[in-house]
């Protein structure tokens, strides 16, 4: 299918699963309905499934009659609507959920390692991590000990709000919470699905170009936190932050900023406080 | 590319309705898609045709009615049609943002 980034299959090799954990579960989509189950197996063989099956219609090829039906259906509804009772949720229960999206490699997972790390002991994290292929992100996750979720989207290049809905019913999070969602790596894509969240940050690390946010306009204007990665690589890199903020600002005006450097934690103090203070104000 | 995803969502949203009233086949879905939607319409048409196998949609054509954004210069007034967020006015050359060409939605389906 798309060459850009192997997205292409109908949404049937999603996997949601937990380290440590040796079953997973999978959502089919069969035409019109969907479905998930869950089963038990081994992991040291490679498996496949197939539901295809033939279907027999009638095609007929006199389109002189055909009948035209309005419908003016907004195509994200499905999403949107699902989106909104995540939200709905998130709000009953006072939890805090951050949309991270960026490109890959731009240090989120690290972010999120060192937040958990610093403020476990007052904040209750959880978190679900997207991505096409492994349990990775998860272990690392898992290994400064929040709760995690790894949903693995197959071919799929974004996180969409029934995934979240998923993986949220199996990761339970309690009430007075952040739920913090890894999207994938992607620039592109996750910018136009709503999760449900709060807050979509976007991150820019400052070994990529200071011109991102013009050159991907979307992702910059659907969010509203815009986190500066890497600042501790600054002097080596061609790199100017003023210049990446004057482009974000000029593509959405209301954006705040954060410089940090999440591997050596400069200007994380900022960020920290932030999130200590939506917490309590959600 | 989120295509494939959009590609379903439209096949689901035209089967559901064409299922509504009964009808036994979709020839044409027409889809309303805004210059700054973040869809790629060839990518979109790529993944439509593969979107359809197996629906009662399969074959079908899509008809996409593109919809520019569009600007008006805060310092001289000018209006004009844009495919881009960020733009220069062509009157003044002040900087301008695009409003709307958000648009992504299935106008109308044409069926048996």
């Amino acid at each position: 299918m798309c060459d850009t980034c192997g997205c292409g299959e109908h949404e049937d090799k999603i996997t949601y699963q937990r380290p440590g954990q040796t079953s997973h579960s999978h959502t089919h989509t069969h035409g019109d309905h969907e479905h998930t189950h869950e089963h038990n197996h081994d992991h040291d063989h490679e498996h496949d499934h197939n539901h295809s099956h033939e279907h027999n219609h009638t095609h007929p090829h006199d389109h002189d009659h055909g009948k035209t039906i309005q419908i003016e259906t907004d195509v994200m509804q499905k999403n949107n609507l699902l989106a909104e009772r995540n939200r709905g949720f998130f709000e009953a229960r006072n939890i805090l959920t951050l949309n991270l999206v960026s490109s890959p490699g731009s240090g989120k997972t690290t972010l999120l390692e060192k937040t958990i790390q610093q403020l476990k002991d007052k904040i209750n994290f959880y978190v679900i991590e997207g991505d096409q292929q492994t349990l990775r992100d998860a272990e690392r996750i898992n290994a400064v000990g929040a709760p995690v979720i790894q949903v693995n989207t197959g071919n799929g290049c974004h996180l969409d709000a029934s995934m979240i809905n998923h993986a949220v019913k199996e990761l339970n999070p309690a009430a007075d919470s952040v739920l913090l969602i890894e999207n994938v790596g992607n620039l592109v894509c996750p910018s136009l699905f709503d999760l449900g969240e709060a807050h979509k940050v976007v991150i820019i690390s400052v070994t990529e170009g200071d011109d991102k946010p013009l050159k991907y306009p979307t992702m910059f204007r659907n969010s509203d936190i815009c986190i500066i990665n890497k600042i501790d690589l600054l002097p080596y890199v061609d790199f100017d932050v003023q210049v990446c903020k004057e482009y974000a600002l000029q593509v959405n005006r209301g954006l705040q900023f954060f410089e940090l450097s999440a591997s050596k934690g400069e200007g994380m103090e900022a960020w920290f406080k932030w999130l200590k203070e939506q917490l309590h104000s959600e | 590319m989120h295509e494939m995803s959009i590609a379903v969502s439209i096949v689901d949203i035209a089967v559901k309705t064409a299922q509504e009233a009964e009808a036994q086949k979709i020839n044409a879905i027409t889809v309303e898609l805004g210059a700054l939607a973040g869809v790629v319409p060839e990518a979109l048409e790529f993944c439509f045709e593969a979107a359809c196998k197996e629906t009662i949609a399969e074959g079908a054509k899509l008809e996409l009615i593109h919809l520019p954004a569009l600007a008006k210069c805060t310092s001289c007034g000018f209006e004009f049609e844009t495919d881009q967020f960020l733009n220069v006015c062509p009157e003044c050359k002040a900087q301008v943002l695009a409003a709307g060409g958000q648009e992504l939605q299935v106008k109308s389906i044409n069926v048996d």
